[in-house]
């Protein structure tokens, strides 16, 4: 990364998906995080980038797809931001329900918060913007912190 | 790398060996197409070997749910041979991991099929 931050305009297509992803995984190994870890951010901000391209924008060729990448001395900080109407937060089931356990979709948003330290998820009638938060050196003591 | 699959068949049983990723777009897609051909040919024992599979998004989890209930309501078996760690623990913390019937042995797989 050439400066502590940088961000970037896709279009809404599944190239942008695996570059998202592609870019993710570079800048987390360059950051140090370990393999699994690297594995983790980058499936994160996959899903996010999935849930940007297909949920917000819906593959409309007008909206676009901004990524942003900031390092701290303390966190990687990933913002994925749409053009879309904004994420209704009280539609996302559980994927976890027994009665969800078989759905084909639906385990984005979940895997997300699995994988990062903390998930800010914004929905706004222009857009949704998701801040993905690993820390350098892990969780704070106590565990996964509450995220919205 | 994208979904390779290729399908053998041992005793009866309809072993279908992937590689690459199983992900949103071409990867969900041809893991979708191997087990619609078989089901149309009538073969309804299909064991996934998933053991060069090294990424699944949660595309490729629906994917892989669907398969399984698409079998399941034909009357058909679908079991998950040889899972690699990061499918493994994507299974755990879904947990579809007791909803799959997951083998670590090709032999006893092919055996535990009805």
């Amino acid at each position: 990364m050439a400066g502590d931050r940088f961000s970037y305009k896709l279009d809404s297509t599944l190239e942008t998906v695996d570059s998202a992803e592609q870019t993710a995984s570079r800048i987390a190994s360059e950051t140090g995080f370990g393999e699994d870890e690297v594995m983790q951010i980058a499936m994160a901000v996959r899903e996010a980038a999935v849930n940007a391209v297909l949920h917000g924008n819906a593959y409309d060729p007008e909206k676009k797809v901004e990524l942003e990448f900031e390092r701290t001395s303390k966190d990687l900080v990933i913002t994925v931001r749409d053009q879309g109407r904004g994420m209704d937060l009280s539609k996302i089931p559980d994927p976890l329900a027994p009665e969800n356990l078989l759905k084909t979709s639906g385990r984005g948003i979940f895997l997300i918060r699995s994988f990062m330290d903390v998930v800010e998820i914004h929905p706004s009638q222009t857009g949704t913007e998701i801040k993905l938060i690993k820390h350098v050196h892990g969780p704070a003591e106590g565990g996964k912190e509450a995220s919205q | 790398m994208n979904l390779k699959t290729s399908t053998r068949q041992v005793d009866g049983v309809n072993i279908v060996d992937c590689s690459g990723r199983i992900t949103l777009g071409e990867g969900s897609v041809v893991l979708r197409d191997v087990v619609k051909d078989l089901l149309s040919k009538g073969q309804k024992k299909i064991l996934l070997n998933l053991g060069d599979v090294n990424y699944i998004d949660s595309s490729g989890i629906g994917e892989l749910v669907s398969a399984y209930t698409t079998v399941k309501n034909q009357g058909g078996e679908l079991k998950l041979l040889n899972l690699t760690k990061k499918v493994h623990d994507l299974l755990q913390i879904t947990k579809l991991y007791t909803v799959f019937d997951v083998k670590d042995d090709e032999t006893s797989a092919v055996k535990a099929f009805r």
